[in-house]
């Protein structure tokens, strides 16, 4: 029976506690009496039999007929699926969206559907290579499509192929993929490693296009998400259903199929295991294998660690796999999410501190730069609340990561640019996104770059800055613990070299003796706030 | 009173655009309002003698307290209209080349005040031989010829007298019991004899070699044309460097310190035997500087004898100077030489039958300014106002050392040898971008021990000069004057107050004149590198040029060609081309160093055969496989920040069409090689064009300017090496990116903005540029 998540109140015989930082990892002692570290829950049960819970959901959808029932010959078929940002790290083969598609594309066959499209739903997201696409749908799946053109990237940029559906009655512009649109069944496959993911959100934004995403992707929007990781209380949320409406209306038909996975990032044996363990817990061995690994570490070059990191799968298990209408689907899912995830905190503390991991949605196989930095604390970690955050208003936020001015050439190329211009310039949310982002949501070198080559959309890093305007505006205080300096200081956030000396920073702001509390994440959790 | 002997005369004067002539000239505005003037002034190369004059006489601040005194500009240049002629004339030059209204202007010239001369202490022998030493004679023969009797006022030098010690009293040069008899006809042929053998000697088959290998040691495979202009300017510096060494030596071997203090004694003689019915004055200052009151303290023009090794000291670049601590440093400051000119003008010749008489204008024997005085009130003043160096850190002046001339110029000549040798090591490495900078220091270095090194050569002989000018004359003459005068054109030294002269007259004037850095704040002074970027990203630029390998990209053709080739090759076959191409790589760098465009086309031939839709379609990507991953970030941004601006932006490359293809967004045009196709589809491996290299890259830059109707000066051009100066020095703004050690010197010497511009921090491209197979 795996445990649920808690919260451990530190006293003196409190080991030390691992902080991810990066590609590497630090052992932090808290201060005894006043801090309190919250575990992610242990790895829930696994479905015993992925393919047959597939088989069954699909043939017992919620609020649907059975999709045998849905595909008939000569119809217009598309498949989207989420893209390389899911899940975090990349999931062993055979991924859950080439089982669920393989199980689609047989009924299909079944049915005598051969107008097949399928389409990588990645938004402004960079195109996938075609070894991540194989990964995703699977090497079978991907020579029977790809070599026809029937297999490929959503294209946000492609004035051709999208299509206006109509606007919201807030005068949203609802605007996606043409072929998506134009089908008579579009299957819709998740992987909803948070609450954030799925429900209408996956169409409406996954397949839409920068006129229809700049509606919900803005400051505004997300200053007014508290979090958007609770569907309910997110304004990020609320439009895209709202958009989901539109969608609806306009005759697309959706068949959700969303799958949520269990917290194994790291496995139950191996080097990593010992990440997902309480320290207090620790073997012998554990603690022998975590120096080796730290020494080992530490002499590799920057780009060796980064590719033993990057290349690590993790071994989740399936939770859930549910298919039907959107919104019966993804109130189940949340379930199974918040199931996984939730940890009951009671009341806010003084300081929030978070060990940032070597990974975050936007650089698989690439290089976490310090705008993504500030994005996966202050966006997706700050986030992982319902309720209240974490931390209280003007309290401080303290998180270890290199932080390091690296940059990925191929794609990342306007966040070199949003680097080197507009935050040399100002790091305001609100004037960023006056002044620049018209600017660079419609240059002409990224649209040609997000098009042809593997960039992020020109207006992505904004979004990365818009992602943490809700703490931004919440926060006191920002602190870097072993972040390149030059680098934290552009970002506008304070640098410390030690996590003491960041305690010591942050009293300017909370006073003396704050309450601390520690979020351990990954393995994922999100804070239950009463 | 002056102005009443002065009122209705019209006075000529030559070398109104140097620094005692331009104080003449407002002095005489100024302060005798009676008189005309009638300027000689030499045309320059681009300019009228009435622009120059109004640019290089009027419009220097000398004449700001008169403008004022009139109530503003438009007075002053009626009062100029009125009062001054400005005429075309040549004192290098038999008659003067005058034209005929010239000649009648200056036959009804009452008087007549030369000074002009050419004054740089490293002048060329024979140009100082036709200004200095026949520049008096030629005025005399012409006003004889006219049939003028003006009164001829030339301004000399104290230093006729010679490198002696003891008292050097107002007589005539051949009159002094040191005088050597030297007929100054034959050094005037002597000189003319001089530049003849020497542009001879430049031009024998040895010599033109040694200059061709140094052009080229400086500029590297810049093409013929550019090639040859250095080795033209090479040889004119080497022609003038012999004159000026065949000068000083002359002068040396006479006793005299330079060739400038002896043309003008033997100018002085000249002059005597050639004045004919002209009588004549002569003036003989010493070291002229910076005003001790007219028209404002301190007013001074020009960098003169003394300034640049003060500053030299200032910056401590000089730290020991030849001269010994108990000599005299006979400096007089500018309004008394321009009173004594004036008191001499209006009392016309001294001597009855008008053969010369002399003034000396010096304060050695009035009021004499000890060297050890002089050197105290420098430091201890430096102390008190440091300049500052580049970092904004102070500089603390040096304890001055005093020795002889002999032994600081050993000292330079080693080190500055020394360094040569290791500047010389440095650029014969490929070295680039940061290192490139260790030979920018070691060159910087060379450059202030050959400049230190000047100035002691120059002026150690001055110091070492121990004679006293006599001013007898000079000192009857202010007595002589009605008491407003003596103020008004105050000519007697002993009114210097040296200590308040050299600490709040003088240095502040050089210091400001310097253009020094005076203050540690670092956010006043806008960095020389922030104001070049500001003019090259200026909306008035109409161009943007770059060029591709190594300036946007660190990439070349051979590692795109390898990228192409290894992409349908399996593991055994790439590795059989690795080993081919690196087995091939010193030839091609070879090949690539001598002729860009026939390395070019040599290793083109290896696209033969290749299919044309295979080729554009895995060329696509390669853009991110190689291209963006060896991208410069900042260079891309660049090229977009001009692109905003609205200029055009154009690519000129040798690399090939394909290659660049997806880079097409980001100009408005590329001119880059092609190659043909055969009726199968596949590249011949030949190529269209000549590949745009070299000097045919300037062609291609000029015709695309021409054809889209774009000035070059108003154009910016990007490029990294040497071989890419042609197209860089057709534009008006060149920048050179991570430029190796040669483009590197030369970027810096010409004042052109360096970037230093790097791949995307933090990401490692595959060391080798292959593919993986499909």
């Amino acid at each position: 029976m795996p445990r649920p998540g808690f919260v451990l109140d530190v006293d003196r015989s409190t080991p030390p506690i691992l902080f991810h930082h990066g590609e590497g990892f630090r052992l932090e002692k808290l201060p005894a009496g006043r801090s309190r570290v919250l575990y992610p829950a242990e790895p829930l049960a696994a479905l015993d039999d992925v393919d047959a819970a597939i088989r069954e959901t699909l043939l017992h959808p919620l609020d649907s007929d059975p999709l045998p029932a849905l595909l008939r010959p000569g119809m217009k078929l598309t498949i989207a699926f989420d893209d390389v940002s899911l899940p975090l790290p990349p999931m062993r083969r055979p991924d859950i969206r080439q089982r669920v598609i393989e199980a689609v594309l047989d009924m299909a066959a079944a049915a005598g559907v051969d107008d097949v499209h399928l389409i990588a739903a990645l938004a402004l997201h960079r195109r996938m290579t075609e070894d991540e696409l194989r990964h995703a749908v699977g090497d079978r799946v991907y020579d029977a499509f790809a070599p026809q053109g029937a297999l490929y990237n959503h294209d946000a940029e492609d004035p051709d192929n999208l299509a206006f559906l109509g606007t919201t009655d807030q005068g949203e512009e609802v605007e996606i993929n043409k072929r998506a649109a134009e089908s008579d069944l579009l299957i819709y496959v998740n992987i909803n490693i948070v609450s954030m993911d799925g429900g209408h959100k996956s169409t409406a934004t996954g397949l839409a296009s920068y006129r229809s995403i700049k509606h919900h992707h803005n400051v505004r929007t997300m200053q007014h998400s508290t979090s958007f990781m609770d569907r309910h209380h997110s304004e990020l949320h609320h439009s895209n259903w709202r958009m989901g409406e539109v969608i609806k209306n306009a005759g697309v038909k959706v068949f959700q199929i969303e799958t949520t996975i269990n917290n194994d990032t790291f496995g139950q044996s191996g080097p990593m295991s010992v990440l997902a363990k309480r320290e207090w817990e620790w073997t012998g061995r554990d603690r022998a294998t975590f120096v080796a690994m730290q020494a080992g570490l530490k002499r590799m070059k920057g780009s060796t660690r980064r590719k033993i990191f990057n290349g690590w799968q993790a071994p989740y298990g399936v939770t859930s796999v549910t298919a039907g209408a959107v919104d019966p689907v993804h109130e189940r899912t949340l379930a199974h999410c918040f199931e996984q995830h939730l940890v009951e905190v009671e009341g806010q503390t003084d300081i929030l501190t978070l060990g940032l991991p070597y990974i975050c949605p936007y650089n698989v196989n690439s290089v976490m730069n310090p705008i993504l930095v500030m994005c996966l604390g202050l966006g997706y970690f700050f986030n992982m609340y319902r309720g209240r955050p974490l931390v209280r208003e003007g309290g401080v936020l303290i998180m270890t990561h290199p932080t390091p001015w690296e940059f990925h050439p191929v794609h990342h190329p306007s966040y070199i640019d949003f680097f080197e211009q507009v935050l040399a310039d100002t790091t305001d949310p609100i004037e960023i996104e006056q002044r620049y982002e018209k600017q660079y949501a419609e240059d002409e070198w990224y649209r040609h770059l997000y098009r042809t080559s593997y960039a992020y959309h020109g207006v992505h890093p904004f979004y990365m800055w818009y992602w943490g305007a809700h703490a931004l505006q919440h926060l006191g205080k920002v602190i870097i613990v072993g972040g390149d300096t030059r680098a934290v200081r552009r970002l506008g956030f304070k640098s410390a070299s030690t996590l003491n000396d960041a305690f010591e920073m942050a009293e300017d702001v909370v006073g003396r003796h704050p309450t601390i509390t520690h979020m351990k994440n990954p393995p994922i959790l999100m804070a239950d706030v009463t | 009173m002056i102005r009443d002997d002065l009122d209705g005369k019209r006075i000529a004067v030559t070398g109104s655009t140097g620094f005692l002539g331009t104080a003449l000239v407002e002095r005489l505005l100024r302060s005798a309002p009676g008189c005309e003037l009638v300027l000689l002034v030499r045309a320059g190369r681009m300019r009228s003698v009435q622009q120059r004059a109004q640019r290089e006489i009027f419009r220097n601040d000398c004449f700001d307290r008169l403008r004022a005194e009139l109530g503003g500009k438009a007075a002053f240049d009626e009062l100029v209209g009125r009062r001054v002629t400005v005429i075309e004339g040549d004192v290098a030059t038999d008659g003067l080349g005058l034209d005929e209204a010239g000649r009648a202007l200056l036959a009804s010239c009452d008087t007549v005040i030369h000074s002009a001369a050419t004054v740089s202490f490293d002048s060329p022998l024979d140009l100082a031989v036709e200004v200095n030493l026949l520049g008096p004679t030629r005025i005399a023969q012409t006003l004889n010829e006219l049939g003028s009797t003006a009164h001829l006022v030339a301004v000399s030098t104290c230093y006729v007298a010679g490198n002696r010690r003891g008292a050097a009293p107002e007589i005539l040069v051949d009159q002094s019991p040191f005088w050597v008899d030297v007929d100054w006809r034959r050094e005037v042929e002597g000189a003319r004899r001089v530049r003849a053998d020497a542009e001879a000697a430049s031009r024998t088959p040895a010599r033109l070699a040694e200059l061709m290998e140094e052009a080229r040691r400086e500029l590297g495979a810049a093409g013929t044309p550019l090639l040859a202009a250095k080795t033209e300017q090479r040889r004119q510096t080497w022609v003038k460097d012999q004159l000026v060494d065949a000068g000083r030596a002359r002068a040396a071997s006479l006793g005299w310190p330079d060739a400038y203090a002896m043309t003008k004694a033997l100018g002085e003689q000249a002059l005597a035997e050639n004045r004919g019915r002209v009588p004549v004055s002569t003036v003989r200052p010493a070291i002229i500087e910076s005003a001790w009151a007219e028209p404002v303290p301190g007013w001074i023009r020009g960098f003169r004898m003394a300034e640049p090794v003060i500053i030299s000291y200032a910056r401590g670049l000089l730290r020991e100077f030849p001269g010994v601590p108990e000599g005299t440093v006979d400096v007089i400051p500018v309004d008394l030489v321009v009173g004594a000119i004036c008191a001499v003008a209006a009392r016309g010749p001294a001597n009855e039958d008008g053969s010369p008489d002399i003034t000396q204008v010096a304060s050695g024997s009035a009021n004499p300014l000890k060297y050890e005085r002089l050197v105290n009130l420098v430091q201890s003043w430096f102390g008190d106002h440091p300049l500052y160096d580049s970092a904004g850190q102070p500089i603390s002046v040096p304890d001055w050392g005093y020795t002889s001339r002999g032994r600081v110029q050993g000292q330079l000549e080693r080190s500055k040898h020394l360094l040569e040798r290791a500047e010389r090591a440095l650029q014969a490495l490929p070295l680039r971008g940061t290192q490139a900078r260790w030979s920018a220091k070691v060159e910087e270095k060379r450059d202030l021990a050959e400049r230190a090194l000047t100035y002691v050569e120059l002026y150690g002989a001055y110091t070492a000069c121990e004679a006293i000018y006599g001013v007898d004359h000079l000192l009857g003459l202010q007595e002589s004057l009605a008491e407003a005068d003596r103020v008004e054109f105050n000519m007697d030294p002993r009114v210097i107050d040296w200590d308040h002269y050299v600490h709040e007259i003088h240095l502040p004037s050089v210091v400001k004149h310097a253009r020094v850095r005076t203050d540690g704040n670092r956010a006043n002074a806008e960095n020389r590198s922030d104001r070049l970027r500001r003019q090259v990203l200026s909306p008035d630029r109409q161009m943007a040029a770059f060029d591709l390998e190594n300036t946007l990209i660190a990439s070349n053709v051979v590692t795109s060609y390898a990228w192409l080739a290894s992409r349908r090759l399996d593991g055994d076959d790439t590795l059989r081309l690795t080993a081919k191409l690196l087995a091939e790589a010193p030839q091609l760098l070879r090949l690539d160093r001598a002729d860009r465009s026939d390395f070019l086309r040599h290793f083109y031939r290896r696209y033969e055969g290749a299919s044309v839709e295979q080729v554009r379609e895995d060329a696509a990507e390669m853009l991110s496989q190689l291209i963006l991953t060896k991208s410069f970030p900042a260079a891309i941004r660049r090229v977009r920040e001009h692109r905003a601006l609205g200029h055009r932006t154009v690519l000129i490359t040798g690399a090939l069409d394909f290659v660049v293809a997806p880079l097409a967004p980001l100009f408005d045009d590329i001119v880059c090689a092609s190659m043909t196709i055969d009726d199968q589809g596949r590249y011949t491996g030949q190529m269209i064009d000549v590949p745009p290299t070299g000097e045919s890259r300037a062609s291609a830059l000029f015709d695309f300017a021409a054809a889209h109707d774009i000035d070059l000066a108003e154009s910016v051009a990007y490029a990294d090496s040497a071989s890419d100066l042609p197209m860089l020095e057709v534009v008006g703004f060149p920048v050179a990116v991570n430029p190796e050690t040669r483009l590197s010197a030369l970027a810096r010497k010409r004042g052109w903005l360096v970037e230093h511009w790097s791949k995307a921090p933090g990401f490692t491209p595959p060391r080798l540029p292959l593919s993986h197979a499909r």
